[in-house]
């Protein structure tokens, strides 16, 4: 695997400096979480620890096929994907097949759908299971036929033979066993032939979600269900120091009021009954202490007196002398942002005195499993997740927590399922955000233009708090008994955590890279669409441009003169060729590109944009981007289009106007009034998106390609456009119209 | 006002009796007695347009429309324009333009995009934004489903902004 | 001199030559435009709908009739490029523009006639530094014989008085600092002074209240009825954009405060300390919250429709208690309730209060497709009974009427209409 270039085998000892090793592909599926263990680790995909075929492909008594996968349904359409995948492999129509997506009781463990993972493990698993229940079958079908499997067809549901005979599914049950390994060698189905992979087959979950089918967590609606609504303390750390609990009871249709500790929460029969009590018992409820913030205006002095765990990632070249030539320097920096999923947090819960089941929209159905049966004192195998849809939640935000509280609550009030559903401020405020970082990017430049020596550094709190354990549930931490919050751990390379991506793709003959991991968590921290690299990128790309404006090269062909990656190369030359790159902008605007692998080991983007410039106010719109993208071989081109176009726009509004906003005694983006996000109004006037498709090629995750490349190529086109370097993320027009003036 | 009393809603061409206090916003009721599931909760503020239903052809917030403002008149969900098997012209126009991803947020667009067509039936590109700059989407759908819009009023260049579909290189 | 006087009295200026060239001026002096130009917050009416700075076009509402914002953009065609610093100058203190012709006063030159030259130089710096934009603004609706600049002539001979503004020798530096900016820049008299029927304001009852775009401006002097009382510290917080006691600016007001957020504090302290001034010892005041008859069924109404449709943002024990941002504890602390005109109420409920863009600021939802006409006022009439001891408005109903003819009208047959609405 070409990571193993990148990874430092050497460990750094003396005061405070950790060890770090060397990643293996088994070290990068932990890196994610709570997965089995690779028992496999030949196997491709998650077969490696889930090799069983019947895991993943069960044919039914009717002779139906389920589809199993550890995954979840984000809004990402993985759903749709893996369904052309197994119907691929299995010669059926998609439509014909149902699809069971993470569920603690019926699907495998893929610990969190995240990372941009499913495609290269869920999908190659569900593939090469597929394959591998085709041979078994078309092998017992040419057994009792007393042929070569090679003369019979497989198709539809059935097997033929060349005289016509033909034995269902259903029939060939009897005479088959899928619960042995997959070989992983199972023939696959030629590229060439493929007509369901590669197609835009629309997704199978949108239908209902224009017309009101039920499609979401927060649709569904259990028989003798009560509504429940939690309050939170007034800010981190608070105590519960006094409460009129009695006053709410009494009001219309509330069935009890729950405290303990300082986890407080109502519930009542009708929903609107428990909205009205809730409010009721916010007011009641009289909080003390709490942690205080830091200064805001002293945020990044603050996050650099931190201590911090050093560990050199990656180092090259370092044998000679420092090269000769020109030393330029810069520093980057980015705020606090936030998830800000558009649904709040909901969940379902239900306990029966023996066996808890949980519909939740966390990202993690098994580690969720973990850590709620260890919050309950409870048997993992009393506790069943399923993951329902959620909105669109883009890393760890409030799902998990929501998760907790219902299982709390259903547990005090056992048979009778509890609905959660948490307000717009308690998703803004408790949520974990996307973490402070500092980027000190070096480089000297050699007397022919090019980098010859390589120096950056980036210091983060970790990016990772999901459960784990009991500790990381928010409730959980709040109850008489509480859960004490574990250390925070840094992810290791290749995938990286704060680090992600901190380590430049191109071929550089000296460099050296640096994590300095904090522990301080001033605020709520864990994974935000891209973690690390979406800081990391925005920086090393700009600072490419900083070095190509140095150089006096055009900055796309300096990116080609550092970059050997034949496939990385073709993104870029496909972007700058479909944007137009070279022309003359209109004046007011200006162009920007930037490019990026994701964790240097998936999915390719290079991205193109224009902006522009109002100078009165300081205002950046992107008025068009162009991004060309590889992830391998494609196998639903709308899902990898929504994901890239979505990222861009996204990521677009996050970087040119999103910060949460937070003073010394708590944080104040508590809904959109006080976090703003794009509006239509913000949007490109064009956004391209060109796949460059690679049949035959692992499937690479495309969720979170874009995210990093477009903050750098719209600082880089602000810089063409007004001259102003802005080097802080998010780039808000207070802060150009302050440079513009300076 | 604390007191249910009886309430006759219209919603989708048909009569409901319910008993429910008059303050009891729309949006509960619609998803928690009539087990209607477009309209969403998503801030709860008049912030956010998740929420979005049309009365007697104007969009409204449900989630800060009580129920007591609704006497004659009549509400339109997205469940009313069509079905998932059976969809309306304005939601084929988004299946068509695969204008979701989360699609927590589609919806509301959906009611405030059939709003927008009941009142101007060609609108431009910049009437679109304006109408939909109430309702926010997270996951960064904008493009398609201005798309979806531009299609379901009959514009022929309705995919003119994403590149070409389905293409192997 | 007697010829002059006269051709002045019949409206009659030279034009100024127009120059080829503007002066460029250093960029201290543009800043020091710029900070003038927030303070006396040209762009709210300058700036084109929806578009470019200073290019003019936006309609005025006057109770004559609408006048069209010029561009002052440095445009030789369209704008002021051609305007030399005497020109600038002339349509500043007198209300001449280049050409010769009257400005009318929606134009306030009747306030920046009060200017000192170098505030008057700094402004053309800033304005002159400005983009150019070639735009011509629309054509005034006014009628006759209204139209007619020559008569400003006689209004400016009643009501216009030329000249700087004088320091009052009894009052210190920052009070006379306060009270230039007042009169001279950000012309708060022109919105919250009463006028005549000629439109000109009554100067023996400077800041007694007054109106602007068809809203009502609060009184500046004792006669304000806010709950509590204004401080010199809660309009130092309001001038800079939120007042935990009293709120934020909706209506015209907002880009006042919107201009006002961007000026020192000293200037905005000092504004403060003169406004505050004007009303004398402060009678103290606690906001109304009291309960409303139960009995009533149009109070009822109103009462249900207050919980459904506001109590989540506005009974929330507002922003500074921790409760929704931008909000105030009580509605008894807003004047759009509180005051004698309900105008402002029913605009705020029809239009809701848009937040600046991309920038954090109060999100509220129009509700002038939610409630009908009868809703409005009952409504309205349930927060005045509650919130105010001051009694019931007696101009609501008719207010409602004219501020909201697309209101919705619920069908007197029911639901007959469903039907076509259910597919387009």
């Amino acid at each position: 695997m070409s990571v193993a270039l990148h990874v430092s085998r050497r460990a750094l000892l003396g005061g405070g400096l950790a060890l770090v090793v060397g990643a293996s592909l088994n070290r990068a599926a932990l890196a994610q979480g709570i997965t089995p263990e690779a028992i496999r680790p030949g196997l491709p995909g998650a077969l490696r620890h889930t090799p069983r075929i019947d895991a993943w492909i069960r044919i039914e008594p009717d002779g139906g096929i389920t589809v199993m996968t550890g995954k979840a349904e984000l809004g990402q359409g993985i759903k749709t994907a893996l369904l052309q995948v197994a119907a691929e492999e299995l010669s059926i129509a998609p439509q014909a097949l149902r699809l069971i997506t993470a569920d603690t009781d019926l699907t495998p463990n893929e610990g969190y759908t995240a990372g941009s993972h499913s495609m290269q493990d869920s999908a190659t698993a569900i593939r090469h299971a597929a394959a591998g229940a085709r041979a078994l079958l078309t092998a017992a079908a040419a057994q009792a036929w007393s042929l070569d499997p090679a003369e019979v067809v497989f198709a539809d549901g059935a097997v033929t033979a060349p005289d016509g005979r033909r034995l269902g599914l259903a029939d060939l049950l009897g005479r088959v066993r899928l619960d042995g390994e997959a070989s992983g060698t199972a023939p696959l189905r030629d590229p060439s032939t493929h007509t369901v992979v590669g197609r835009p087959l629309p997704r199978v979950d949108i239908p209902n979600k224009v017309a009101g089918g039920p499609a979401y967590l927060q649709d569904i609606r259990a028989p003798n269900m009560v509504h429940a609504r939690i309050v939170r303390p007034a800010r981190y750390g608070a105590r519960l120091a006094a409460l009129d609990a009695a006053a709410v009871e009494g009001m219309r249709g509330v069935l009890r009021v729950h405290r303990d500790g300082d986890f407080l929460a109502v519930l009542a029969g009708r929903e609107y009954d428990a909205v009205l009590a809730a409010r009721a018992l916010e007011r009641t409820a009289r909080w003390e202490g709490g942690a205080a913030l830091p200064d805001p205006e002293r945020l990044f002095e603050t996050l650099d007196g931190y201590e911090a765990e050093r560990s050199v990632i990656h180092e090259t070249g370092r044998d000679g002398a420092a090269p000769e030539g020109r030393r330029i320097t810069a520093r980057y920096r980015r705020r606090y942002q936030m998830h800000a999923s558009i649904g709040p947090s909901c969940a379902l819960a239900d306990f029966d005195g023996t066996r808890l089941t949980v519909w939740s929209h966390a990202q993690g159905m098994f580690p969720l499993r973990k850590a709620l049966a260890e919050m309950l004192s409870l048997p993992e195998t009393h506790v069943r997740c399923i993951h329902a849809e959620g909105s669109g939640c883009y890393g760890h935000n409030g799902a998990d927590d929501a998760a907790a509280d219902a299982a709390l609550l259903a547990h005090a009030l056992p048979g009778r399922p509890v609905r959660v559903q948490y307000t717009r401020e308690q998703e803004h405020l408790w949520e974990p955000y996307g973490g402070a970082m500092l980027m000190d990017a070096g480089a000297t430049l050699g007397p022919d233009g090019r980098i010859a020596d390589w120096a950056y550094g980036v210091r983060s709190p970790t990016h990772l708090t999901r459960p784990g354990g009991a500790g990381q549930l928010l409730s959980a931490r709040l109850l008489a008994k509480p859960f004490p919050e574990p250390e925070p751990k840094a992810i290791p390379q290749p995938e990286g955590g704060g680090d992600r991506n901190a380590i430049p793709l191109y071929a550089l003959p000296r460099a050296r890279v640096e994590h300095a991991f904090v522990r301080e968590m001033p605020l709520r921290v864990s994974a935000l669409r891209g973690l690390g690299a979406y800081a990391n990128v925005f920086s090393i790309e700009s600072f490419m441009d900083e070095l190509a404006e140095a150089a006096g090269t055009d900055p796309v062909a300096f990116r080609l003169a550092h970059l050997d990656d034949r496939r990385g190369r073709a993104v870029i030359e496909r972007a700058a060729e479909r944007f137009g790159w070279g022309g003359t902008p209109a004046p007011g605007h200006g162009a920007g590109f930037a490019f990026a692998r994701y964790k240097n080991l998936a999915g390719y983007a290079a991205i193109a944009v224009e902006v522009a410039v109002e100078r009165e106010s300081g205002r950046v719109r992107m008025t068009r981007a162009v991004a060309a993208v590889d992830v391998g071989e494609v196998v639903n081109p709308h899902g990898v289009r929504d994901q890239v176009e979505g990222g861009i726009i996204q990521a677009m509004s996050m970087s040119l106007y999103e910060a949460v906003s937070f003073d010394t005694g708590g944080v104040r983006s508590r809904d959109w009034s006080t976090y703003p996000i794009a509006r239509f109004p913000d949007v490109p006037d064009s956004l391209e998106v060109h796949l460059i498709d690679r049949p035959g090629e692992p499937f690479l995750g495309a969720g979170e390609t874009v995210q990093g490349p477009t903050p750098a190529a719209l600082a880089n086109a602000i810089r063409a456009a007004t001259g102003v370097r802005l080097r802080d993320l998010p780039m808000r027009p207070e802060h150009l119209k302050a440079a513009l003036e300076a | 006002m604390t007191q249910p009393t009886p309430i006759a809603l219209t919603v989708n061409g048909r009569t409901t009796h319910l008993d429910a206090s008059p303050d009891t916003p729309l949006l509960y009721v619609l998803r928690d007695d009539l087990g209607l599931n477009g309209a969403k909760f998503g801030c709860g503020l008049g912030q956010c347009g998740a929420c979005t239903v049309v009365v007697d052809g104007r969009p409204v917030l449900s989630c800060l429309t009580p129920i007591a403002v609704l006497a004659g008149r009549s509400v339109t969900t997205v469940e009313g324009l069509g079905s998932p098997d059976d969809p309306g012209p304005l939601q084929r126009a988004f299946v068509e333009e695969n204008a979701a991803q989360c699609g927590y947020c589609i919806a509301g667009m959906v009611m405030r995009a059939h709003a927008l067509l009941a009142r101007t039936p060609s609108p431009d590109d910049g009437q679109i934004r304006e109408a939909l700059r109430h309702n926010l989407c997270r996951c960064g759908t904008h493009m398609r489903i201005l798309a979806a819009v531009r299609r379901a009023a009959g514009h022929a260049a309705a995919h003119g902004t994403t590149g070409p579909e389905g293409t192997r290189s | 001199m007697a010829l002059g006087g006269a051709a002045v009295a019949l409206g009659w200026h030279p034009a100024l030559p127009p120059v080829a060239e503007i002066p460029t001026a250093s960029p201290e002096r543009i800043r020091a435009g710029e900070t003038l130009a927030h303070l006396g917050y040209c762009a709210s009416c300058h700036d084109a709908e929806g578009g470019k700075p200073h290019a003019g076009g936006r309609p005025i509402a006057t109770p004559f009739g609408t006048i069209h914002a010029t561009n002052i953009t440095p445009d030789p065609e369209t704008g002021i490029g051609r305007w030399s610093l005497d020109a600038f100058t002339r349509a500043m203190r007198q209300g001449i523009d280049r050409e010769g012709r009257q400005l009318y006063p929606a134009f306030p030159y009747t306030h920046y006639t009060g200017l000192t030259d170098d505030d008057v130089g700094a402004l053309y710096a800033y304005v002159m530094s400005r983009p150019p934009v070639r735009a011509s603004a629309p054509e005034n609706t006014l009628p006759f014989p209204l139209n007619l600049r020559p008569l400003m002539a006689g209004w400016n001979l009643l009501f216009f008085r030329e000249g700087r503004f004088t320091p009052d020798a009894a009052r210190d530096a920052e009070w006379n600092r306060g009270a230039y900016l007042a009169t001279a820049l950000s012309h708060c008299g022109a919105c919250h002074s009463p006028r005549n029927t000629l439109g000109a304001e009554v100067a023996s009852r400077a800041y007694e209240g007054g109106q602007a775009d068809d809203w009502w401006s609060p009184a500046l002097t004792a006669l304000n009825s806010a709950a509590p009382p204004w401080t010199e510290a809660s309009l130092a917080r309001y001038l800079a954009g939120w007042d935990p006691q009293h709120g934020g600016a909706a209506g015209p007001m907002g880009p006042v405060l919107d201009a006002h957020a961007r000026v020192p504090k000293g200037e905005i302290r000092a504004l403060a300390r003169y406004v505050a001034s004007l009303s004398g010892a402060a009678v103290p005041r606690t906001p109304v919250d009291r309960p409303v008859p139960e009995d009533d069924p149009a109070m009822g109404r109103g009462a249900a429709i207050f919980a459904g449709a506001c109590a989540a943002c506005h009974e929330s024990g507002g922003w500074a208690a921790g409760g929704v941002p931008y909000t105030v504890a009580s509605l008894g602390q807003r004047s759009s309730i509180t005051g004698p005109d309900p105008r402002n109420l029913i605009h705020v409920l029809r239009e809701g209060i848009a937040p600046p863009e991309h920038a954090s600021g109060p999100i509220m939802p129009a509700y002038g497709d939610t409630l009908t006409i009868d809703q409005t006022i009952a409504l309205a009439a349930y927060l005045r009974a509650r919130f105010s001891t001051a009694g019931p408005w007696t101009s609501l109903e008719e207010t409602v009427r004219r501020l909201m003819p697309d209101a919705p009208k619920p069908s007197p047959a029911g639901p007959g209409s469903a039907q076509a609405e259910a597919r387009p």
